[in-house]
């Protein structure tokens, strides 16, 4: 089930970093406004699951919408950064703030997110993002990415496409989010830090930027390899965040565009793979 | 059909046009020509949108279009073959097409607009499923000229078009810009090649350091000194 939220962390932040092309360093902090979004709504207000999830993801895209429309006039590495920061202020307003528990968290959170749920929720993300990207709008995310200034001599106003790109990658985020909080049923800031959204990028480049089905296999690897080493070795898996450390490096030395690179934009082609290899992974991820 | 007035636009504090006013009738090529970092390139720009204005005037077909932004510019009849091709590297020659009629969604409408440009580029009808990035110089120019006029411009903005191509591919790429523009589609040619640019154009403007400081019939500035000495190389 971590391996389905997982997945739809990954192809979300793909969505925004790999189609698009902007680099994002706080994706875990939109996972982290669904989560307590959708945990407090449930808690508090009492709202059926799948509703304080969807407002949990709406939250989230707004939130999106809100950091994309002034740091999205930022390129590369500024982005990168302004990203970054939002990340560390949300943490510490969660934090602080009385009704998010501060570091205390949010527990008692019923346990509702099961292996179904979480399969249909990664079906239908990639579903929705394979439309996407097959639309206008998804041409458009690529072509941003491709060159923005020739994208912009289109006729695409490439500031609002990135800030939709940004919205959307932030909803999916919000869903993971979701699923997450009601599945562990306990939930603090600190699950939702810049280590998280370190490890989605990982995820993301490991597969290959620009690929869904690459996004997929990330995510798979990178949830199954540090349980099997806590099982090897507890110490091992307490090194994880060296591990990712160095998977990045070499990664970006020794193959850039990830395991599953995808120059074609085939990716009609790949996007059934993937499905396929979704409903195996979320199967194995029940066991 | 397009007027700048007095337009001055700036990298920061350095000013790079100090006041370009310029006009393109309707049918006609317009050349401009001028050295490196002359501000040709940038007076395209600012006519897309791409760089803002801070003071001066552009219009087109009478409309104002100063400080609009370049997705109604594109929207309203102006396409830009940017300096260097820019074709979207990764993506096929026909997925590049079809952004180029990004602003006219409607598919049959694309489809007529891809027949017409098959029509003045035979050779990327062939290469359809092609990467961009894979074709040939001369091949990407064609196919950054047949992207804009996906836009179905009124005018086309063509940035070095021969830039960095085998002097055959460039004088058959010319030969192209000509029949586009007598098939009805006004053309602002901005060249470092002086002589092949002034050849096809009507009308000619020389820039020199974000100045406008000659403008005449292509005719009169081909037989120009001034022209004949620093750009003709005679």
């Amino acid at each position: 089930m971590v391996i389905g939220i997982n997945i739809i962390l990954a192809v979300s932040l793909n969505l925004v970093s790999g189609f698009t092309g902007q680099l994002s360093l706080g994706h875990a902090t939109f996972m982290g406004i669904g989560a307590y979004t959708a945990t407090l709504f449930a808690l508090k207000l009492h709202v059926p699951f799948l509703v304080a999830l969807i407002i949990g993801a709406a939250t989230a895209a707004f939130f999106g919408f809100i950091i994309g429309v002034p740091t999205l006039r930022l390129k590369g590495d500024y982005l990168a950064i302004a990203t970054l920061g939002f990340g560390e202020i949300m943490r510490n307003i969660l934090l602080n703030l009385k009704i998010t528990g501060g570091p205390m968290g949010l527990r008692g959170i019923p346990k509702i997110t099961n292996i179904y749920i979480v399969a249909a929720a990664v079906i239908l993300v990639i579903f929705s993002l394979n439309r996407i990207m097959n639309s206008r709008v998804g041409k458009s995310f690529i072509a941003i990415r491709e060159d923005e200034l020739a994208a912009e001599a289109m006729g695409i106003n490439t500031t609002n496409f990135k800030i939709l790109a940004f919205a959307i990658g932030a909803f999916y985020a919000g869903i993971a989010g979701g699923l997450f909080a009601f599945l562990f049923r306990y939930i603090n800031p600190n699950n939702f830090g810049f280590m998280k959204s370190i490890e989605i990028l990982c995820m993301v480049v490991l597969g290959g930027m620009g690929n869904t089905s690459g996004a997929v296999l990330g995510a798979t690897i990178l949830t199954i390899l540090p349980e099997f080493l806590r099982s090897v070795s507890p110490v091992i898996s307490q090194y994880r965040m060296v591990f990712y450390g160095i998977l990045l490096v070499v990664m970006m030395i020794v193959r850039p565009q990830g395991l599953l690179s995808d120059t074609s934009f085939d990716f009609l082609k790949s996007s059934v793979f993937g499905k396929i290899k979704v409903k195996k992974i979320a199967e194995k991820g029940g066991q | 059909m397009l007027r700048l007035d007095n337009v001055v636009t700036h990298y920061g504090n350095i000013q790079a046009l100090k006041g370009i006013s310029l006009e393109i009738n309707q049918g006609e090529i317009v050349t401009v020509i001028g050295a490196n970092g002359a501000g040709k390139t940038t007076t395209l720009k600012a006519i897309c949108g791409l760089v803002s204005i801070s003071s001066g005037k552009i219009f087109f077909r009478g409309k104002d279009i100063t400080g609009k932004p370049t997705s109604d510019i594109v929207g309203s009849g102006i396409a830009m073959v940017p300096e260097g091709r820019r074709v979207f590297p990764r993506m096929t020659v026909l997925e590049n097409l079809q952004l180029g009629g990004y602003l006219n969604g409607d598919k049959n409408l694309i489809r007529k607009d891809l027949e017409r440009v098959f029509e003045l580029f035979p050779i990327l009808k062939q290469r359809l499923k092609q990467i961009a990035g894979t074709l040939s110089g001369g091949e990407q120019q064609m196919l950054a000229i047949g992207r804009a006029l996906m836009a179905r411009p009124k005018l086309l903005l063509l940035d070095e078009p021969s830039m960095g191509l085998a002097p055959m591919i460039v004088s058959n790429i010319f030969d192209i810009i000509q029949e586009i523009n007598q098939s009805g589609t006004t053309i602002l040619l901005v060249e470092q090649n002086a002589h092949m640019a002034l050849s096809i154009a009507h009308k000619g403007y020389v820039i020199e350091t974000g100045r406008i400081v000659l403008e005449d019939t292509a005719k009169n500035l081909l037989n120009n000194e001034q022209v004949k000495k620093a750009y003709l190389g005679e």
